[in-house]
């Protein structure tokens, strides 16, 4: 998919460009957007470092696991379907913690796993099961509490306030969190199996 | 409404502060684990170095040639029409199909509008809300074999919507238009 759009993108810009007589302004622009990624991936590079740091800290001290028992007793009206104490509900838990955090990579395991736990209940293997469905819809529509790159991009492009966004953010992603849940439990009435 | 920029800015700090107090309470070495995830976080970015590069490319070509304001005042119409600002709608489709691919027009709308217009602060908080719904689709479903999703890209897509609209009223609520 990216492979097509970066071709459109620079075919298609170029083109553009010369034939309505910009092509002196492309040229530096080509020119100019090396230097400007360098500049942009210094900055991502210092907060980037410094926010790694912090959540690393939050990972090995167990954070991640105490906001995960915080979340497991809502779990079981998301995830009707699901007997109790069964191991997926761990790893949703995981998943969902790590995403608020924004622990990418130990929100993606989670989540793999998850998804690996809930095919073994699955009946019909090639569909995906209720539960599925309302996972994937959770997890791609994650609540994130701090989204530090763009903070970042924010600060590197010359905001006098670069965190404050930060409410707005919150506020956005848990309405974007609740639609996706509530389309899903009424999915779930409609299409019985 | 000054009280919101207040918190945003407290939750940084707040979650920092946390997060150390508890891994001290935990008796870990704090410091040691802070050095190697930001160790950690520093191969993350040159790994990302040459995507960006390529985005950056990308995006400056279609900014300078005129292509990305043509291509905005195509929606023109739609915008009248519903309100929504058409500078914010690459970002919105672009948003959904590749996450570097949003990086790279989020820096464009910062460097047109900057980050403190209301276009550069909705669309800060619309990067807040969603991950790549078909990115992420493939990842997780493909690892277990499943080929029918059934109402996951629906429901996906309806909470992007969502997301999207919510940030405009909350920007607009919260800094004005």
């Amino acid at each position: 998919m990216l492979n097509k759009i970066w071709c459109f993108f620079i075919i298609s810009g170029v083109i553009f460009g010369v034939a309505t007589g910009k092509s002196e302004l492309i040229s530096n622009t080509i020119i100019q957007s090396g230097k400007d990624s360098i500049s942009l991936i210094l900055t991502f590079l210092g907060i980037t470092a410094l926010w790694n740091g912090i959540l690393e800290i939050a990972k090995d001290s167990g954070l991640i696991n105490l906001l995960s028992k915080k979340i497991s007793p809502f779990l079981k009206m998301l995830f009707p379907e699901i007997p109790d104490n069964h191991p997926s509900f761990k790893y949703i838990a995981t998943n969902i913690a790590a995403n608020f955090l924004g622990v990418s990579y130990a929100a993606k395991h989670a989540g793999l796993m998850t998804m690996k736990e809930m095919q073994k209940l699955n009946k019909n293997k090639k569909t995906a099961s209720k539960s599925m469905c309302m996972f994937m819809i959770i997890n791609i529509s994650s609540v994130q509490l701090i989204n530090i790159n763009i903070i970042s991009l924010r600060a590197e492009y010359g905001s006098s306030l670069p965190s404050e966004i930060v409410f707005t953010g919150i506020v956005a992603t848990i309405v974007s969190t609740l639609t996706g849940i509530i389309y899903a439990k009424i999915m779930e009435r409609k299409e019985q199996n | 409404m000054n009280i919101f920029i207040y918190i945003s800015n407290l939750i940084i700090p707040f979650s920092v502060v946390l997060i150390v107090m508890y891994g001290f309470k935990k008796g870990i070495n704090v410091y040691e684990s802070f050095v190697k995830g930001a160790k950690d976080g520093c191969i993350l970015i040159f790994d990302v170095l040459p995507t960006m590069v390529g985005l950056m490319l990308a995006v400056s070509i279609i900014r300078s040639s005129g292509l990305l304001t043509l291509l905005e005042n195509l929606f023109t119409p739609i915008s009248n029409l519903t309100g929504f600002p058409k500078e914010l709608i690459p970002l919105s489709f672009m948003r959904m199909i590749s996450a570097s691919g949003a990086v790279g027009i989020i820096i464009d709308i910062f460097k047109t509008y900057g980050p403190d217009s209301f276009i550069g602060r909705t669309a800060s908080t619309m990067m807040s809300c969603t991950e790549t719904i078909f990115y992420t689709m493939s990842l997780y479903f493909m690892s277990i074999g499943i080929k029918n999703t059934r109402y996951t890209l629906k429901g996906s897509i309806l909470s992007n919507i969502a997301g999207i609209i919510a940030s405009l009223f909350i920007v607009s609520i919260v800094f004005g238009k």
